[in-house]
């Protein structure tokens, strides 16, 4: 086990989280909020606005954050925990393609991230603001995923194989989910206005593209000079 | 040493590589599922606008 290079995985994932906290603090943070005061609590609504509470579940009885300080605290948190969890899977998938790694190429694999786990799945799930209709939870769900696995595959076969029928296998395959169709809401009405909506598209994606990069390009950085550490004492038992 | 520097990676031999790519990913599954994806009243409350702020699925 490189325990140096989980490690740094970790690190990456920690200072892409504080970093990730920070830009969405910019436009998308206050769009959520906005879009807020537009739901009107009868589908998942803020029924919990009444007794001071933030976020938007269904009955509004669970705990949630306090409004300010507390609320932007657990999503700091959340933003470190879904980012060493996806430092972890880049790692692992960096790792597994036995290629290079340096701050350089580790901005490359940012990119494939931000293209695997945000722009395929966003084509048919686009970014929502609270209050948006959408399908049933667990349906969209599976299809994230099933997309994100697909894509992350297809962008393998293109970018790390590069032969002519595994780069016609991998657009395939990143198409698939696509061909099949996203679950689609039953009903399209919703009291956020339109311009919100669309505000809120282009602020996340925007944002998650800085994420991304600032995550492919740390964890490149760490990851090279951890991968370096533990080769070290390999290198010198064989020259020995 | 040139190719030691030029390929971080390659330096460590592949079975190393392989066992600590399988556990950062289950753990990196682990750790996307358990903030993004749970159906937990109180961890999709407290990581909500992680959620919309990444366009994971919410609500």
């Amino acid at each position: 086990m490189l325990v140096r290079v989980l490690l740094a995985a970790m690190l990456a994932g920690v200072l892409a989280g504080v970093f990730a906290s920070g830009a969405q603090s910019l436009r998308v943070t206050p769009l959520i909020l906005e879009a807020e005061t537009y739901e009107s609590g009868d589908s998942h609504g803020a029924a919990a606005h009444a007794d001071g509470e933030t976020a938007a579940t269904g009955s509004g009885h669970e705990w949630a954050p306090d409004a300010g300080w507390e609320r932007g605290f657990y999503t700091l948190i959340a933003n470190i925990v879904v980012d060493v969890g996806f430092a972890l899977l880049l790692t692992a998938a960096i790792l597994v393609s036995g290629q290079a790694i340096a701050l350089g190429s580790g901005l490359a694999w940012g990119l494939a991230g931000f293209l695997t786990f945000v722009l395929a799945p966003a084509v048919g799930l686009p970014p929502e603001l609270p209050g948006m209709p959408a399908a049933d939870l667990g349906a969209r769900q599976a299809w994230w995923l099933a997309t994100v696995i697909a894509t992350g595959g297809g962008l393998a076969l293109i970018a790390l194989m590069r032969a002519p029928l595994s780069v016609a296998a991998g657009l395939v395959l990143i198409a698939l989910p696509h061909l099949y169709g996203a679950p689609a809401p039953v009903e399209h009405e919703t009291a956020v206005p339109a311009h919100l909506a669309a505000e809120f598209v282009v602020a996340s994606l925007a944002t998650a593209f800085a994420h991304w990069l600032f995550l492919g390009g740390v964890a490149g950085f760490l990851l090279e000079r951890a991968l370096r550490a533990e080769a070290a004492p390999a290198a010198k038992e064989a020259s020995a | 040493m040139l190719a030691r520097h030029h390929a971080a990676t390659l330096a460590v031999a592949g079975s190393r590589r392989f066992t600590t790519a399988v556990f950062a990913a289950a753990l990196g599954v682990f750790f996307v599922y358990f903030a993004a994806f749970s159906h937990s009243a109180t961890l999709h409350n407290a990581a909500h606008d992680m959620r919309h702020a990444i366009a994971t699925p919410c609500h």
